[in-house]
């Protein structure tokens, strides 16, 4: 259905008894995006991708996939998903490649597809040569290709993985990155993590939740100018750091004055003008300015700026 | 078919268990040494009627027997899955919940079937030295087999209320032992009472199928106990999905 979002979330809502993990979310992953979800643990990411997936129902809103109603039509909504979930698990007696063939039957693959189906996949995950090796004899990292190769059987044109490179190895992180951006343009990406190196490298968006709610939505890039706000220098002075510390936070527009390792970072609202002020402010009291430069915030902080304050506007 | 896909998926975690291995041994030895006692003494007796002197009892033990071990079979079906995390990825496959406890089903009485079947070795061996006449050892087997389904259904169920293998085992076992020891005790209930129990005893039911007698009453009961445990299996599943448990 070409135009057709591949998720639309509606004010999703879910509770568990009295406590409501997701409370009114809404978003859009566009036909071959790579989305980043972003949120610190238990913000509701794991709740929101379980429903998309299928798992549960939501208690309220309503979810498309790939065009169709998750409450309506359950089946076609999965048939359209391929899903990764946390610590992917696994029938640790079942062989690797006995157990794709298990998936590739769920999945309604046609018995003359399924062998060139499974072998795809464990081509593509890096499998061939663990294939007849008990999953629960595997490492970690082997598990977790896996579980991506149990995902991208059948082909999904969708696919929900929750926190991929978690508990990897820093070299396993790295291949499991270039596997997923691997599948840049052939299918729509939507994956859940809180590690913000990760979604910076490989989404073109990214939809941020905080508490069961989206606080921001947009590129790596925008969410940086947005949280713009504040303006942040790194200063180095040859005066006693006490006094100068002193000096600092007495001048006009300056918010925060923090030692750091070469010096002061000085946060203000804006930076041109906190330069200027803080360079008089130094040379009043004789003085030299060592080094000034200016500092934009990265994904990180921006994060936990969001998360802290609450919903940007977007 | 999924249905196909499950069951094949379940005999392969069985047969790649020492476990079941572990359990078949005891199983099918303890069944040997019952036949071994039961016709020492059917011998001794004198006894005419193989049916009545010698597989009435020897059916009888092989139902206790499955008494024993149908719940450690069944204790994994579902409890495992969860436990592992791998029942929510099987929610994300195109498949119906009724495909899922069908094929765990079927695989699972499949099992007891094979087990059932192997003690037929008894009346094989039996043949060669007396006359073994074939109607009431057919009835006693389908008697099994239907008992047994109705205990996986039974298991299979309480295997859908935890993530816990033990808790599921040994619920299995009170639900079964109640169904058993219900009509124990015949004094002390009242005519009124006995008379609405008589009828949920599993094990009333199939003490004339031991006896060689197939009635339809019993079949059906039987029949009717497992699919309402099928039923219950689903609803559970169902129910836990919609409070979001896993």
């Amino acid at each position: 259905m070409p135009g057709e979002p591949a998720l639309e979330v509606r004010d999703l809502r879910k509770s568990f008894g009295r406590v409501e993990a997701v409370a009114g979310v809404s978003f859009r992953v566009g036909a071959g995006e790579i989305v980043g979800f972003l949120g610190p643990n238990g913000a509701g990411k794991t709740t929101t991708m379980r429903i998309l997936a299928g798992i549960f129902p939501p208690t309220a809103g309503e979810v498309r996939v790939a065009g169709h109603d998750l409450v309506r039509e359950p089946l076609a909504c999965r048939r359209a998903v391929g899903y990764f979930p946390e610590y992917a698990p696994f029938y640790p007696d079942l062989g690797v490649q006995a157990y794709l063939g298990f998936v590739a039957r769920m999945k309604r693959i046609a018995r003359a597809a399924q062998a060139g189906a499974v072998a795809r996949v464990l081509a593509a995950c890096g499998l061939d040569g663990v294939a007849h090796r008990r999953i629960g004899a595997l490492s970690k990292g082997y598990r977790q290709r896996v579980g991506l190769a149990q995902a991208l059987l059948g082909e999904p044109p969708i696919l929900l993985l929750d926190e991929p490179t978690i508990g990897l190895d820093p070299a396993q992180v790295v291949e499991m990155r270039e596997l997923l951006a691997g599948l840049r343009g052939e299918r729509t990406v939507f994956f859940s993590s809180h590690v913000l190196a990760e979604v910076a490298a490989l989404c073109e968006r990214v939809i941020v939740i905080a508490r069961g709610r989206l606080v921001a939505e947009g590129g790596p890039g925008e969410l940086a100018r947005r949280l713009g706000g504040r303006r942040r220098i790194v200063l180095k002075v040859d005066g006693p750091p006490a006094e100068v510390a002193g000096a600092l936070g007495a001048v006009p527009g300056v918010l925060t004055v923090e030692p750091a390792a070469d010096g002061f970072v000085v946060e203000g609202a804006s930076e041109a003008e906190l330069a200027r002020a803080v360079g008089e402010a130094v040379k009043q009291r004789g003085w030299t300015v060592l080094e000034l430069r200016h500092e934009t915030p990265g994904l990180e902080e921006i994060f936990l700026g969001l998360v802290r304050d609450g919903p940007h506007s977007a | 078919m999924t249905v196909v896909a499950v069951a094949r998926k379940e005999l392969a975690l069985y047969f790649g268990s020492l476990f079941f291995y572990a359990l078949a041994a005891v199983f099918l030895v303890l069944a040997g040494y019952r036949f071994y006692t039961n016709l020492g003494f059917f011998v001794l007796m004198g006894g005419t009627d193989v049916a009545r002197g010698l597989w009435q009892y020897q059916l009888l033990d092989v139902q206790g027997l499955l008494l024993v071990l149908v719940p450690l079979l069944t204790m994994r079906l579902f409890a495992e899955e969860r436990k592992l995390g791998t029942l929510e990825l099987l929610w994300t496959y195109p498949v119906r919940d009724v495909e899922v406890v069908v094929g765990k089903f079927l695989a699972c009485v499949a099992v007891v079937v094979l087990l059932v079947a192997a003690t037929a070795v008894h009346p094989v061996i039996l043949t060669r030295f007396y006359p073994v006449p074939p109607g009431p050892l057919v009835a006693g087997y389908g008697g099994l087999v239907l008992l047994g389904a109705a205990f996986v259904g039974c298991g299979l169920f309480v295997s859908a209320l935890t993530e816990s293998q033990l808790v599921a085992a040994a619920a299995t076992y009170g639900i079964l032992f109640f169904f058993w020891m219900v009509t124990w005790n015949e004094a002390a209930l009242s005519e009124g009472s006995l008379r609405l129990l008589l009828p949920l005893s599993l094990f009333d039911r199939f003490y004339p199928f031991a006896r060689g007698a197939i009635d339809t009453r019993d079949v059906a009961y039987l029949v009717l106990f497992t699919l309402a445990c099928l039923a219950f299996t689903l609803f559970a599943l169902d129910t836990r999905r919609w409070r979001g448990l896993r």
